[in-house]
């Protein structure tokens, strides 16, 4: 099992597109994965045939064991193949269902047998989490690096096939021949269940997916060691909404629009340039401020949420993001981004107000140091030099990292940000 | 499964034979190798090693001529091969016995005499007494070697017409030499001898000398050697060879297609190696040959036999000993469960230890340009680094390849003094991949000829320092 994505643990086969005994070339796709973001092609790294499938369709394994033997047709496979069910048996998984026998005609166990498999797979060379990615440092060759760069593939994505997981030029030379890390969507389920009287059971349980597992697994990790705290701060929308229909008239010839949120990713990256202390991760040892403002916007999916990223959204046109955030989104849905698109974000924000929710918090996704719940736009009363008057107003709560962020620093950053989602015109100073 | 004599059983017991045989004993395999000759095979008692020690006397006599300018004089020196040719044969001896101590050190069994393969497995050994006895194996690797290609029209007689064999058994050097073929083994045999005081002629079927080397190297080297006396006939075919009992008189047609005449003492043919693939047994064993002859093998050199492998000159590509020697340890690696990877068939250093040395790996200029890569060239002449100044040793240059598009080490080429053991630091540039940069940031000591590798790399990169 490869890693596919960089914070893959586990993976769980969604189907297998080859078949034992097929011929199979580098390259080649020869199952579909579903891991912890999406559904994913786990590609062949080696020329041979695939002779044994030891993880039938629906079974899971982590991260670095053998699910399937690829070698030569006249191979002997048999100690391999014993090897990787001991392994599997070790951790509790019995065979798989769908696990075949070994492809016919196996190899003669002469005692000239070879106990090789003659091709040489990441999966079998490489520890867990195959990329080479240790501790955050991705191991690649300078050459892999420079064609990487120069071909706009993402190192991290890359299994590395050198010694110890290195990333190798053969190896970015593969993922720039398979194109695009294309994912496939999980085999749809069209229409409604039908409504029907329970009659069964009373209740269900449902296996977790992998997302859900992962979503479990970060979220405890972060409300455990992370110290929380909160700041909530009421804003004004009224000129931001002037704004936003100042900005859709202009946009209205070419058909596009943008939301208030937009706005408020806009404001927030803008914000966080004038509080860079908030613009941070931490890492156990060292806090890390990043020079670039990266915002993860959480988006809800079928079964959980995922936050694609706005990259340098300090930088970019609040027309620009609406755009990218709708893209994104779009594919997020679909379950079709790229593991680049969704991680790497140096801050983040939920809006649930189109849910109608008034205000909330949200749980930061580490090592960032700081979430924005940004709840619905609610028309309330509003006392103004002894007139009760309508406002539009919006209730935005900053989940902070005390480790990172402390009061006086996260409420400055909060008044900035209020300062500009008030007079949209402050984003531009 | 019935009890076998061996694991592992090598017929051939040069670098690719001795090598595999004790990288399998270090696995922890029983392991026996039969030859017939002594150990180290060619590559240790006639060819790369005793070439290496005559050269290096041929090195010393040129160097010899510049001594009046370190202020030693002394009256004209006299030159006499038969104390180099016995030098020579006594550090090939040393080094054979060298093999002898490992294998015993190792645990493994020596089996004096010719291997054949039997039908259904097994190894059967002709000892020189002519008894036979068999061996069974679990694996049989063929690690048979190669020998001096014989052509019809330049019969060897070791005699008047000499192979490198017969080259480094004489005692005295001939009035007169040609030498066929200007390869490595031509090129290194033609600076012996013409240090010795021979007339040396070179004969090559190409264009030019070393034809598998850069052309800027062919011509370095060409330079030097015409300065030494040497001629050339490049572009000019054999035709016949008339031997007589104190000369050989050669027919051949040169590169205008005129036919001409030379008569000479003795001949060298170094005109390639064939592999040794015949009697062997390969028909009842099931063997596969290519149809230049040399066995056809997968990348864990496995022949079309089950339990049967061959590395090094008869398994084909480069024919050169350290070549054998890892497909040696990648084979027993493999047979042992513990395969680390596969030969880099592009990345095989060549050597030729004339005076200037020769040395390359990847492509030719020419190569790069065929394949129609996009590339820089880089080159920094020797004149201008200080080291090589300072030992009297400018001839020559370091080549850089550089691939455009991503920094890559194409290829790189060095010619003069020590450039084969200059050469190893872009094999491990390009083992590791790195990019052309790379070579130049790595710091290298000053001064010393290591530099210029550094500075090729710039020059490929249009920056080189001290040029």
């Amino acid at each position: 099992m490869e890693a596919l994505s960089p914070t893959m643990e586990e993976g769980q086969v969604v189907k297998w597109l080859k078949s034992e005994g097929d011929g199979v070339s580098r390259g080649d796709i020869i199952a579909e994965i579903e891991t912890d973001k999406a559904t994913m092609e786990l590609t062949a790294r080696g020329d041979g045939v695939l002779r044994a499938i030891l993880v039938g369709e629906g079974g899971t394994a982590p991260v670095g064991e053998v699910i399937a033997l690829i070698g030569a047709a006249d191979e002997d496979i048999s100690e391999l193949q014993a090897a990787a069910l001991a392994a599997a048996q070790e951790r509790g998984a019995g065979p798989a269902e769908g696990q075949g026998e070994p492809a016919g005609g196996q190899g003669e166990p002469a005692d000239a047998g070879v106990a090789v498999v003659g091709t040489d797979t990441a999966a079998e060379k490489a520890p867990p989490g195959a990329n080479g990615a240790i501790d955050g440092r991705v191991k690649a060759s300078p050459l892999a690096r420079r064609l990487a760069a120069e071909s706009g593939v993402e190192l991290s994505a890359v299994a590395g096939s050198g010694p110890a997981g290195r990333i190798v030029k053969r190896d970015i030379e593969a993922a720039i021949a398979a194109g695009p890390v294309a994912t496939i969507g999980a085999a749809a389920t069209p229409g409604f269940a039908p409504v029907l009287v329970p009659s069964g059971a009373e209740f269900e349980d449902v296996a977790l997916s992998q997302m859900r597992k992962t979503i479990a697994r970060r979220l405890t990790e972060s409300i455990g060691p992370v110290p929380h705290f909160f700041l909530t701060i009421e804003v004004d929308m009224g000129r931001a909404i002037e704004a936003r229909s100042t900005i859709n008239a202009m946009l209205e010839r070419e058909g596009r629009k943008i939301s208030l949120n937009d706005l408020i990713i806009r404001a927030t990256a803008a914000a966080l340039k004038r509080h860079p202390a908030c613009n941070a991760h931490w890492l156990g040892d060292s806090i890390r401020l990043f020079n670039r403002v990266h915002i993860g916007v959480a988006v809800a999916v079928k079964d959980g949420l995922i936050t694609p990223i706005i990259r340098d959204a300090d930088l970019k046109g609040v027309a620009h993001i609406g755009a990218e955030v709708r893209e994104l989104a779009g594919r997020a849905r679909e379950k079709k981004l790229r593991p680049e698109e969704y991680t790497g974000a140096t801050f983040s924000i939920s809006n649930l107000g189109m849910f109608g929710i008034h205000e909330f918090t949200a749980v930061i996704n580490p090592p960032e140091a700081g979430i924005l719940a940004v709840g619905g736009v609610e028309e309330v009363p509003v006392a103004e030099a002894g007139q009760v008057v309508v406002r539009s107003r919006m209730k935005i709560t900053m989940s902070c990292d005390h480790r990172v962020i402390d009061g006086a620093l996260g409420a400055a950053f909060l008044a900035t940000l209020k300062g500009m989602l008030e007079e949209p015109a402050a984003i531009l100073v | 499964m019935t009890e076998k004599d061996f694991d592992v059983l090598i017929i051939g017991g040069g670098p690719g034979g001795y090598v595999a045989a004790i990288r399998a004993a270090q696995l922890g395999l029983n392991v026996a190798c039969v030859e017939a000759d002594k150990l180290g095979g060619v590559c240790l008692n006639i060819g790369c090693i005793p070439t290496k020690a005559l050269l290096t006397s041929a090195a010393l006599v040129n160097e010899i001529k510049t001594a009046g300018a370190h202020g030693i004089t002394f009256a004209e020196a006299n030159v006499d091969l038969g104390p180099a040719q016995e030098r020579s044969r006594a550090i090939a001896e040393q080094l054979s016995k060298g093999v002898s101590h490992l294998f015993k050190k190792n645990k493994i069994t020596h089996i004096q005499g010719r291997g054949r393969l039997l039908a259904g497995g097994g190894v059967e050994v002709e000892a020189a007494d002519g008894g036979r006895q068999a061996y069974s194996a679990a694996h049989v690797i063929l690690a048979t070697g190669s020998r001096p290609r014989d052509i019809p029209v330049l019969p060897i007689d070791e005699d008047r017409i000499w192979s490198s064999t017969g080259a480094l058994l004489q005692s005295k050097a001939p009035e007169t030499l040609a030498v066929v073929g200007a390869g490595a083994v031509g090129m290194e045999f033609a600076d012996v001898y013409n240090a010795y005081g021979t007339k040396v002629t070179v004969i090559e079927a190409l264009d030019r000398i070393l034809p598998l080397e850069d052309a800027d190297s062919s011509d370095v080297v060409e330079r030097s050697f015409k300065k030494r006396g040497m001629d050339f006939h490049t572009g000019a075919l054999v035709e016949s060879a008339d031997v007589t009992k104190k000369s050989v008189k050669l027919v051949f047609k040169d590169k205008k297609g005129q036919q001409q005449t030379l008569k000479v003492q003795n001949v060298l043919s170094a005109v390639g190696r064939v592999p040794n693939t015949n009697d062997l047994g390969l028909d009842d064993a099931g063997v596969a040959l290519d149809d230049q002859g040399f066995f056809v093998v997968d990348e864990y050199m496995r022949t079309s036999a089950t339990g049967v492998y061959a590395v090094g000159d008869c398994a084909g590509n480069q024919l050169l000993a350290h070549k054998a020697m890892h497909e040696g340890v990648i084979c027993v690696e493999a047979i042992a469960g513990q395969a680390h990877g596969t030969v880099d068939y592009q990345n095989v250093p060549n050597c030729t230890y004339c005076n200037p040395e020769v040395a390359s790996v990847g492509l030719t200029e020419e190569e790069a340009r065929e394949q129609g890569l996009e590339i820089d060239i880089g080159k920094f002449p020797w004149v201008a680094n200080g080291r090589a100044l300072a030992a009297g040793h400018s001839e020559g240059f370091v080549k850089v390849i550089r691939g455009a598009q991503y920094s890559e080490i194409l290829g790189a080429h060095i010619v003069g003094a020590h450039a084969t053991e200059l050469i190893g630091e872009f094999v491990v540039g390009r083992h590791l991949e790195s990019t052309v940069e790379e070579m130049d940031r790595a710091m290298h000591p000053h001064p010393t000829l290591s530099e210029a590798i550094a500075e090729g790399a710039l020059s490929a990169l249009g920056r080189a320092i001290h040029i």
